[in-house]
């Protein structure tokens, strides 16, 4: 048995996003406030009551039933609720008054699916969408939160509240769109799983079980997706796909002192061949149906960086991949990663010339690249970019990697 | 910004032959300079690519066949690029792959249509 002060943060985690989501579909988003007072009210009680009689035989089991029995008593007791929700909820059940708090695996799943797409709602703005889904769905703190987007608690407080009164505003339901909108509610819902994982992965917050946990969640509701038939659309297992294979390298891509190590000098025996497995299954998954979306061609991408040997094809089919890309969407990134692979294909002239026009200055990574092509074909060209990319780079880190670059140059001249 | 569409038009041989590495040696060419502009934020549209297959059609229901013999260059297919200038639009049209083929490009501006 786990000791009180292990078990209670472990079930806080995983238990109390669970249960507020399931009582406020229960209330209405409106109340969702209620929720989790009740929610929080019940970790207290079992707190308080293990730390003197022990830990229950079944803690999860006892936390359900100790949040039903508030939550019936708060219905019962509160004039508004009695006036507004019992008639409704009265409606929906049969008979009995006893209203009916239903915690089975499988209305939980349906609960937090539905509660997915009332925060990714396409009147909700993109920032909104994280930080509630973070809030809500993940059952981040406040102080965790601020923490992943550097940000201050203060903040992300006054986000949140502006983010559950427009909510409110627009009579955003926790419901299942209809089947007819499923796929383009759903495009929604993704970009913001997909825009969750980076925040994790990208992140310059140098809390790295924060980041990690960040992408769990987000590959922990994307999985949700794929495992419920409504939702299991080739995009979601490509997006899954892409996940588990930027997971593989997660451990290895930052170093002792927080610095990132660049892909060339990974120590590809660390990578975690099962999530490697684990994506690889996922992209065949999504193979199907006429629509390649961002996510297949960046999933393909990645997939491609999994493979620790360096055949002719491989550059050749990442650049082809990083084209297709660019002709769905344009990103400053994916510009530069194209201009990469291009290089990596077709030699360093010919991805100078492209890398000349792409008209990125005051980018640092633009300049990075530039450095790192110019590289053993002009070193003044080099170290003139290298010089700019470190005048413009802002983390620490970054800046000793430019620099090193810039003395390993200066030493070849 | 404005638009501006470059038409592509070379001779077609309905009965040239290409080895598989021919063929994907060309569509890389295609690939790497539609990926190139792209690159640049200035492909508006990738357009379409028109194949042999065909027929005119002109007043009075008139319709001829293609292989349309009496035209030298056909037009084989377009895309729109994004640009502040005719000519920055040329300047994107200088790499063009058609060129290899004896081709030429038509840069036209869009005129935009106001609904």
């Amino acid at each position: 048995m786990q000791k009180n002060e292990e078990l209670i943060p472990h079930l806080f985690r995983t238990e109390y996003s669970k249960i507020t989501i399931v009582l406020a579909k229960l209330f209405g988003f409106e109340n969702i406030e209620v929720a989790e007072d009740i929610v929080s009210d019940t970790f207290m009680i079992a707190a308080e009551t293990w730390g003197q009689k022990g830990v229950p035989a079944n803690p999860v089991a006892w936390l359900y039933t100790v949040a039903k029995n508030k939550a019936r008593d708060h219905l019962k007791h509160n004039k508004l609720f009695t006036d507004k929700i019992t008639p409704a909820i009265k409606n929906n059940s049969t008979e009995t008054y006893e209203v009916e708090i239903d915690l089975s695996e499988k209305n939980i799943n349906d609960s937090q699916l539905q509660m997915m797409f009332a925060i990714c709602h396409p009147a909700m703005p993109a920032e909104a969408q994280i930080g509630l889904s973070l809030r809500i769905l993940c059952g981040f703190g406040i102080v965790e939160i601020a923490d992943a987007f550097l940000s201050n608690k203060e903040t992300i407080n006054k986000r949140l509240l502006r983010a559950k009164e427009k909510i409110r505003s627009e009579h955003i339901k926790i419901e299942f769109p209809g089947s007819n909108e499923v796929s383009k509610r759903l495009d929604n819902v993704i970009t913001t799983l997909y825009l969750l994982f980076n925040e994790g992965y990208y992140s310059l917050s140098k809390n790295i079980s924060l980041r990690k946990d960040l992408c769990l969640e987000a590959m922990r509701l994307t999985l949700m997706l794929a495992e419920n038939e409504l939702t299991n659309h080739p995009a979601v297992n490509a997006l899954l796909a892409l996940m588990c294979f930027h997971a593989s390298r997660f451990e290895v891509r930052t170093g002792r002192d927080g610095e990132s190590v660049l892909y060339e000098e990974q120590d590809t025996s660390l990578w975690d061949n099962s999530l490697i497995t684990r994506g690889e299954y996922y992209l065949n998954k999504a193979s199907t149906g006429n629509k390649i979306s961002k996510y297949h061609l960046e999933a393909a991408i990645a997939y491609w960086h999994t493979t620790k040997t360096d055949p002719p094809e491989k550059w050749q089919s990442i650049l082809q991949l990083y084209n297709n890309l660019l002709l769905l969407e344009y990103s400053p990134i994916a510009a530069l990663n194209r201009t990469y692979a291009l290089a990596k294909a077709d030699g360093k002239e010919k991805a100078i010339i492209e890398a000349e026009k792409l008209n990125l200055e005051g980018n640092y990574l633009y300049h990075c690249l530039l450095g790192y092509l110019y590289t053993g074909v002009d070193a003044q060209s080099a170290l003139k970019n290298f010089k700019a990319a470190l005048k413009l780079a802002k983390a620490q880190t970054d800046m000793a990697k430019i620099e090193q670059y810039i003395q390993e140059l200066n030493g070849s001249l | 910004m404005n638009e501006f569409s470059l038409i592509f038009r070379n001779e077609q041989n309905p009965d040239a032959q290409f080895s598989p590495e021919q063929m994907q040696n060309i569509l890389k060419q295609w690939r790497d300079w539609m990926g190139g502009i792209a690159a640049q934020n200035k492909l508006a549209n990738p357009g379409n690519r028109l194949g042999i297959e065909g027929a005119v059609v002109r007043k009075g229901n008139v319709v001829t066949d293609g292989p349309y013999a009496e035209i030298k260059e056909m037009i084989s297919g377009f895309i729109i690029v994004q640009t502040e200038t005719l000519e920055e639009a040329i300047e994107l049209a200088k790499g063009c792959p058609v060129f290899n083929a004896g081709g030429s490009v038509e840069v036209r501006s869009i005129i935009p249509i106001s609904m």
